[in-house]
């Protein structure tokens, strides 16, 4: 039941994060293989991956590629490798930053972005702390490009294009409850296989991108300093004070502007 | 600049055809060869020229903007830093219509204008850095409301200052075209528009910073803190009289001819005034930055790099020029306090690009560093704003009094004018005797 009922946008429940989509990678199966990128570019129709994983060399995503994997050279396990593309936050930077709602975090988990809607202000890259959307520079109708966990397909019944491709099963697609439960039996069945640790669990406020690994996630290339606050909650404080300002301020002027009145002062 | 030899404006009187004088007032007055205009108007062309270029082309093609680094000058500088020099409109007109310090009336004009072109200019600037600017219009009409964006509340209140800000300024408009029941109208709305005008002022001055806000892990410690909405809105207070300082010296020199002789008794007075609120509001953010810094406890950075550029920020471009602003102020130097607001509108620059550009990712291994093509546009787009300003400047009465009707105008309340009457009153407007037309 990994993979839902096969109709399940109807029964999509608001904010119950268990019953969002979401993917499990486990790095400890992943060999670099490059299946999951090379279906992500078939499927978005951009030119298949020309570089492979390698160690001290940092791929990153772009406009062109949604995923990458990448190797890195751990203390006591070797080469680990890791895919890394949108982390689909519970309550993302990039959907609070975006002004015209073109970003928007689907009820059923994936955050997608709509194009109609974009004005390509790219504060959304200023904002996601995974630097995660990517802009066509190049375009006269640039876009924000990222990854949307294949949500066309979802609709579809499919699962995303990686999650398919993976001959390792290192990515899974299921609910984000289930997903957890699961990498906690892992954890716990295998203690030495795996650091006590599911990235994404936690992680601004938790994600839909769950993690795990046999390594520290910090010698995987993953930022471990960006805390458990949901990133939405940075710009709160200051847009709750906003309808405070606008309704005491003038008061307090035109309070002011009466008590400097002076004798020869018509108003 | 070119200005006119002839000492005062010569406005539109009644009966004069409006079409005809506006196109008259169209064609350039003065000299055309002076120095700056010799300067500035290659550039703007070449400005102009880019800017075709950056539509025809893309933005990669014409600027240094990349994935790691989405915003760049034309953000930090243009806008960040424009709108915080524009600040200057909504403090003056603070203190001259909600405090009544009627001393600065004289330059609420200059400020106002200086304000509302700025922001039409800088914040202009905006559309040249969106990717999709034919979207502008998403987050104003239709269904694409992102209320929890702080960007969605700077994009509106940069459009509602904007039409604030005009609203502030039309009266000139209105006596430069001697339209006077319009001048009656806009003259009824000004108190309202200054108060709306000053909230808004405050909420999106404080906003580009909180726009920041969103990148904890992205930002130096050194800068970011949860404080930067209350640090952008006290550095807006000193950088907006450091403009209006500057900008009041230069124009005191170049419209000299202008300029009433009342006034030119009062200027120094008034930038003596400015120079102290920009002291005191130094000061404040000086302390601000320090509890700041102490609450960070990042003391061990203050030995990096970046600490050094954080330093020369907070002594020579915050305590330098508190200190000279007090001893011009107390000597009353021009000079001195020319130089102190020198110093601190370009530490503004300076913070405001540390906040946007330099001490973003300052762990990238390569950091962003404008294109040439970039830095013509933002100088262009500058001058261009100085253009505009001088052209207003020169025709409207922005630093000219009032034609007299208006005085007249604005005493009507207590002495009933009949209509028509104001072509007769300019010439009898001296005697300034309504008791006259009571009957």
């Amino acid at each position: 039941m990994l993979l839902g009922p096969k109709n399940a946008f109807g029964v999509a429940v608001k904010k119950d994060t268990a019953q969002q989509y979401a993917m499990l990678q486990d790095t400890t199966r992943c060999i670099g293989c490059q299946a999951c990128e090379r279906a992500c570019c078939e499927k978005n129709g951009f030119p298949a991956p020309d570089k492979e994983p390698e160690i001290g060399y940092d791929r990153k995503t772009g406009p062109e590629a949604l995923t990458v994997v990448n190797a890195a050279a751990t203390s006591d396990k070797g080469i680990v490798f890791c895919k890394s593309q949108c982390m689909h936050c519970d309550q993302p930077a990039c959907v609070s930053a975006c002004l015209v709602n073109a970003m928007y975090k689907t009820d059923e988990g994936p955050v997608i972005w709509r194009e109609d809607k974009c004005m390509g202000c790219r504060y959304c890259m200023i904002a996601c702390p995974f630097d995660v959307p990517k802009f066509e520079y190049g375009s006269l109708n640039p876009r924000i490009r990222k990854c949307v966990m294949c949500y066309d397909r979802i609709g579809e019944g499919k699962i995303p294009a990686c999650a398919d491709a993976c001959p390792q099963e290192a990515i899974l697609f299921g609910r984000r409850g289930d997903l957890l439960d699961l990498a906690r039996k892992r954890i716990y069945d295998h203690p030495s296989e795996y650091v006590r640790h599911i990235y994404g669990e936690n992680e601004v406020g938790g994600t839909n991108m769950l993690y795990l690994a046999s390594v520290p996630f910090e010698q995987l290339g993953f930022r471990t300093d960006l805390g458990t606050t949901p990133y939405p909650e940075y710009t709160k404080t200051f847009l709750y004070s906003v309808p405070l300002a606008l309704l005491l301020a003038p008061a307090f002027m035109l309070g002011i502007r009466q008590a400097t009145k002076g004798k020869h002062d018509k108003d | 600049m070119n200005t006119t030899d002839s000492a005062t404006n010569v406005y539109r009187r009644v009966g004069q055809d409006l079409w005809k004088f506006i196109l008259g007032e169209l064609k350039p007055k003065g000299k055309l060869l002076t120095p700056f205009n010799i300067i500035s108007a290659p550039i703007i062309l070449l400005g102009l020229v880019l800017i075709v270029l950056r539509f025809a082309k893309g933005l990669g093609a014409t600027t240094n903007l990349s994935q790691e680094f989405p915003w760049g000058i034309w953000i930090g500088f243009d806008v960040v830093t424009g709108v915080a020099f524009a600040a200057g409109a909504y403090i003056v007109t603070f203190m001259v219509y909600v405090l009544r310090m009627d001393k600065y009336h004289s330059i609420v004009r200059a400020t106002v204008l200086n304000g509302f072109l700025a922001y039409v200019f800088y914040a202009g600037a905006l559309t040249l850095d969106l990717g999709r600017p034919w979207k502008i219009v998403n987050p104003i009409i239709g269904n694409s409301f992102g209320v929890s964006s702080v960007l969605f509340l700077v994009a509106w209140h940069f459009l509602l200052y904007m039409m604030a800000q005009f609203i502030e300024f039309s009266p000139a408009i209105a006596e430069w075209l001697g339209l006077r029941k319009l001048r009656k109208i806009l003259g009824s709305l000004t108190v309202g528009a200054v108060i709306f005008g000053i909230c808004l002022s405050m909420l999106h001055q404080s906003g580009l910073g909180a726009l920041f806000l969103l990148a904890p892990a992205k930002i130096h410690p050194l800068w970011y803190t949860e404080y930067i909405p209350v640090l952008f809105i006290v550095s807006s207070v000193f950088a907006g009289m450091s403009i209006v300082i500057i900008e009041g010296t230069i124009s005191h020199r170049v419209f000299r001819h202008k300029i009433s002789a009342e006034h030119h008794a009062k200027h120094m007075d008034i930038m003596v005034g400015l120079s102290r609120l920009a002291a005191a509001a130094l000061f404040v953010y000086f302390f601000m930055k320090i509890l700041v810094l102490v609450h960070g406890m990042h003391w061990n950075e203050l030995l990096t790099p970046m600490g050094s550029l954080y330093l020369v920020e907070m002594i020579g471009f915050v305590v330098l020029p508190f200190v000279l602003f007090v001893t011009g102020a107390k000597n009353r130097g021009r000079k001195i306090l020319l130089t102190a607001a020198i110093i601190t509108a370009v530490g503004i620059i300076f913070n405001r690009l540390n906040v946007s550009v330099i001490a973003f990712k300052w762990y990238a291994p390569v950091h962003y560093i404008p294109s040439w093509i970039e830095i013509v546009i933002t100088m262009a787009v500058v001058l261009g704003e100085i253009w505009a300003f001088r052209w207003v400047a020169n025709r409207m009465p922005v630093f000219t009094e009032s034609p007299q009707w208006v005085k007249l105008l604005d005493r009507e309340d207590e002495y009933p004018v009949p209509q028509g009457a104001v072509a007769d009153m300019s010439t009898k407007a001296a005697a300034l005797q309504p008791v006259k037309y009571k009957e």
